[in-house]
């Protein structure tokens, strides 16, 4: 058991968050910082048509979840950190648990829960406001770059 | 016209590029993103061409990793579409992608191999590249859950 702190370095994961949220697919998105604490952090994608899997249904395609989980792992990360290093994605696995209610935002609460040296194990879960089952749950790790802005990922 | 997609399947139940087209009618998403679906040597393929909002980093640049497995889901979930013999589309159970090399800032490709077709779930694999297939940028597994 562990209580919450606040993020390692704000200096740090203030502009990070900014930029990550300002991405040009993030935009598209629009993608949203909701909260962030140290190892987690809450991130939001509000309904769109535009992200919708079957006109027919209405229902946000996993696509856009993915994006979001994918997101907020990542970040989740960045507030563990005391400098700058770069994160790029391992693997991530998602398990569909019902499909997302039409017309409401999904929330993505993602976590790190172990900062290795060279690896970053996350979890996530994504959810919606009124509904206690989780639209979907992931877990995923992502590789430290030995190079600062090295070309290899 | 070549509808010979998958040579385990077609007999039964042979393709046009027409359907799959009407096939993206129903998917603002995959609108977005600007996926096509080709046949490219007889074989059914997936094309995504490069857009500006599809980065997901500007430094690089490079892909959204997210976008790149929606993408590729996308791509399991019309393939069966394609193949199997209901139009009910498939729904998924769970998704894992393995991220092998960057997805820089051009257009991408990927194809799939369903690896079991049972009566409830199909296990699809998905690989998607750039430059080569022998280059994968990204593989994928989905279990799909059939109507």
């Amino acid at each position: 058991m562990s209580y919450p702190l606040p993020v390692k370095n704000p200096k740090l994961f203030e502009p990070i968050s900014k930029w990550i949220c300002n991405i040009p697919h993030c935009k598209i998105l629009q993608l949203e910082l909701v909260q962030a604490e140290r190892s987690k952090v809450v991130m939001r994608i509000p309904y769109q048509e535009r992200l919708v899997a079957d006109r027919r249904t209405g229902v946000m395609h996993g696509g856009a979840i993915t994006a979001l989980v994918d997101t907020a792992s990542g970040l989740s990360i960045f507030t563990m950190l005391e400098e700058l290093l770069g994160y790029p994605t391992l693997d991530l696995r998602i398990d569909y648990l019902r499909p997302a209610t039409p017309g409401l935002a999904v929330y993505c609460a993602a976590e790190t829960y172990r900062l290795a040296k060279e690896i970053a194990f996350t979890r996530a879960t994504a959810y919606q406001e009124g509904n206690p089952l989780p639209v979907a749950t992931s877990v995923g790790t992502f590789m430290r770059r030995r190079s600062p802005k090295g070309e290899q990922a | 016209m070549s509808n010979n997609l998958n040579p385990e399947h077609s007999k039964e139940h042979p393709i046009d590029s027409a359907m799959l087209v009407s096939l993206m009618d129903f998917c603002p998403y995959a609108q977005l993103i600007g996926m096509q679906p080709k046949v490219e040597n007889g074989e059914l393929l997936f094309f995504l061409p490069f857009q500006p909002h599809n980065i997901g980093n500007d430094q690089l640049p490079a892909l959204h990793g997210g976008l790149i497995g929606g993408f590729m889901e996308m791509a399991a979930l019309m393939h069966m579409l394609c193949i199997q013999e209901s139009n009910n589309v498939p729904r998924t159970i769970d998704f894992s992608i393995d991220y092998l090399r960057p997805g820089l800032a051009k257009d991408m490709r990927a194809t799939c191999s369903v690896t079991k077709h049972g009566k409830q779930v199909a296990n699809v694999q998905v690989t998607a590249w750039q430059d080569s297939p022998d280059k994968p940028v990204a593989v994928a597994r989905a279990h799909l859950l059939l109507d």
